[in-house]
């Protein structure tokens, strides 16, 4: 009961990132363009077929549009001086940081249907099934788990946070099975098993090609495991930076 | 009364240095506390700690039967809190501010609506409720701010200098809101470094500065403290020596250029003395200005004070 009260509260902050962060025409754009640039270039670059493709551009598109703002958000919101009246009402720490959390996951769902759909219209390519839906529920709480351990650090200056993220991110989506399947990454191969990408971009082939280098359940169970254990890290670390931010 | 505050031995360090150095009071419920210092004298952090939202060093504060360290949640359900410089969503508007404070209380819609709209009426915000913050002047979003501080009906609020840099309009306006909801029973403890506000508003003031508290008592101390700080600067046409200056009530003289400070209890007694000096040697009083003391003034006698003891 006090968890689901504190549930709501949550989600009154999902509604408020959500309002003020990502309904806005730019985020959105930035959401759908960016996956699309990166698809247009690869149909005119490779011959790599299309049900190869789609599984790393899935992937890539849900990771982008989840972990774009999130890191983001308490930099800002201590900049703005809107985060200490926030953490001063009666929710706990865990409580906001998933209210961030459930904004870029249902940001993330959008633009990645979105995604799915133009694939089905235009492309005609069967990517639906059960395990993808519910893996790309879970891969989005976890990218948006690793986006809001990125905004941990007591930084004010979003330039500063929005570096980091880029440090982060940028080389997972090389490691994860994006651009090349994990099978022709030779030893490298190791480094790509500690990406939660990979998981997520292994479970997009399974639905797709019908091939996959674990199994759907392993990617499922790791992609939970590594959710869980960011969102505890992030709150681990966002509760001791709060003593710098102010 | 019983005690709705009580902070005992509050510390709190930042590395080595100590910006709180364990303090303890207890504010009564239903007064106006006010706890009064320069810029750096810990009044910030101690609001925060009282608030729970930074972690003491070491001490304790109860809020009301809470322990706000182990009971935040229950305790911050009681408290309306205006942090230092804090600001309002700008992208929303004054309505969404205030609803999305009352979601954060869990207070239900139907209410949340109706105390809002309340509240925008009382702060004479109400027209504009629907305009985003952005479009608001600070002493607007300040009164926005203080409203979402009372959207939960707290039983004490917290407010960190809460008119410092305000329009005269607004200042006046907070105030008097001050007053009213104090005399509906709410307890408020309030930071501030205008001695005027302190002296405006509280029951009762703690002086503070380096992190400890210097003295807790009625405003009438301030004032009795403020009387024997206060000075007269006077110039006169002819240059004269520090020695005419030569008056029982004269405690302390300083030379400020062709200036001169002159410190003392009875301010009356010092300005007849000068204009008789004036006329008695015909020189005449080029400036006469009675100043105010500085907080630092104010601490400085304190310190004295607490020395003599
Ligand atoms: N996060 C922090 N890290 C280091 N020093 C701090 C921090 N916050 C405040 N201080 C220092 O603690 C002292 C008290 O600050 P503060 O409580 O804000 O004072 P006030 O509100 O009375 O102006 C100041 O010297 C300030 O520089
Ligand atoms: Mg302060």
């Amino acid at each position: 009961m006090r968890i689901f009260e504190q549930l709501k509260r949550s989600f009154a902050i999902t509604k408020k990132d959500l309002s003020i962060y990502y309904l806005k025409g730019s985020v959105i754009i930035q959401g759908l363009l960016i996956p699309a640039f990166v698809f247009i270039s690869f149909i005119l670059k490779r011959e790599m077929s299309l049900d190869m493709m789609i599984p790393g551009l899935l992937g890539m598109a849900l990771f982008f549009a989840v972990s774009a703002i999130t890191p983001v958000i308490t930099p800002w919101e201590t900049r703005m001086r809107t985060f200490e009246r926030l953490v001063s009402s009666p929710v706990y720490l865990w409580a906001i940081i998933l209210g961030d959390i459930m904004a870029s996951v249902l940001f993330g769902l959008f633009v990645v249907s979105f995604i799915v759909l133009a694939g089905i219209i235009l492309l005609g390519v069967e990517i639906i099934s059960f395990p993808l839906i519910f893996g790309t529920i879970i891969a989005a709480f976890c990218f948006s788990s690793l986006g809001t351990l990125i905004s941990a650090p007591p930084a004010d200056k979003p330039s500063d946070i929005m570096l980091i993220a880029s440090i982060i991110k940028f080389p997972l989506i090389f490691i994860s099975g994006v651009f090349i399947p994990i099978t022709e990454m030779g030893v490298l191969k190791i480094l790509s098993f500690f990406s939660p990408l990979t998981y997520y971009t292994d479970l997009a082939r399974y639905s797709i090609q019908g091939t996959s280098y674990f199994s759907p359940v392993v990617d499922l169970l790791v992609l939970s495991v590594f959710t869980i254990f960011l969102f505890v890290i992030a709150v681990k670390w966002h509760e001791k930076s709060l003593d710098k931010r102010f | 009364m019983e005690n709705i505050i009580k902070a005992e031995r509050l510390k709190k360090n930042y590395s080595s240095f100590n910006a709180v150095n364990g303090i303890s009071f207890a504010v009564k419920k239903g007064e106006i506390f006010g706890l009064l210092g320069p810029n750096g004298a810990g009044k910030t952090t101690t609001i925060r700690m009282l608030t729970g939202i930074l972690k003491p060093t070491e001490g304790e504060v109860h809020i009301g039967k809470y322990n706000i360290q182990k009971e935040s949640m229950e305790a911050r359900q009681i408290m309306g809190i205006v942090p230092e410089m804090a600001d309002a969503y700008i992208d929303l508007s004054a309505i969404r501010n205030l609803l999305l404070t009352g979601e954060l209380y869990g207070i239900e819609k139907e209410k949340s609506i109706k105390k809002a709209e309340n509240l925008l009426k009382m702060f004479h915000l109400y027209e504009k409720r629907n305009q985003k913050v952005k479009t608001f002047s600070k002493g607007m979003k300040q009164r926005l701010i203080l409203a979402m501080a009372l959207m939960n009906d707290a039983d004490i609020l917290f407010l960190d200098e809460p008119t410092s840099g305000l329009d005269v309009e607004s200042v006046r306006l907070i105030r008097d809101l001050i007053r009213k909801f104090n005399q509906e029973g709410v307890t408020i403890f309030l930071t501030t470094h205008n001695i005027k506000e302190a002296d405006l508003l509280c029951d009762r003031v703690a002086i503070m500065n380096y992190g400890k508290i210097m003295a807790i008592d009625r405003p009438e101390m301030l004032k009795s403290v403020i009387k024997k700080t206060s000075s007269v600067e006077v110039a006169f046409k002819n240059l004269v020596e520090e020695k005419v200056f030569n008056f029982k009530e004269i405690i302390e003289v300083k030379k400020m250029g062709d200036k001169f400070q002159l410190y003392g209890n009875k301010m009356e007694d010092i300005i007849l003395f000068l204009i008789n000096h004036s006329q008695k040697t015909n020189n005449e009083i080029i400036s006469l200005k009675i100043l105010e003391p500085s907080l630092e003034d104010i601490f400085v006698k304190l310190t004295q004070k607490n020395e003599n003891f």
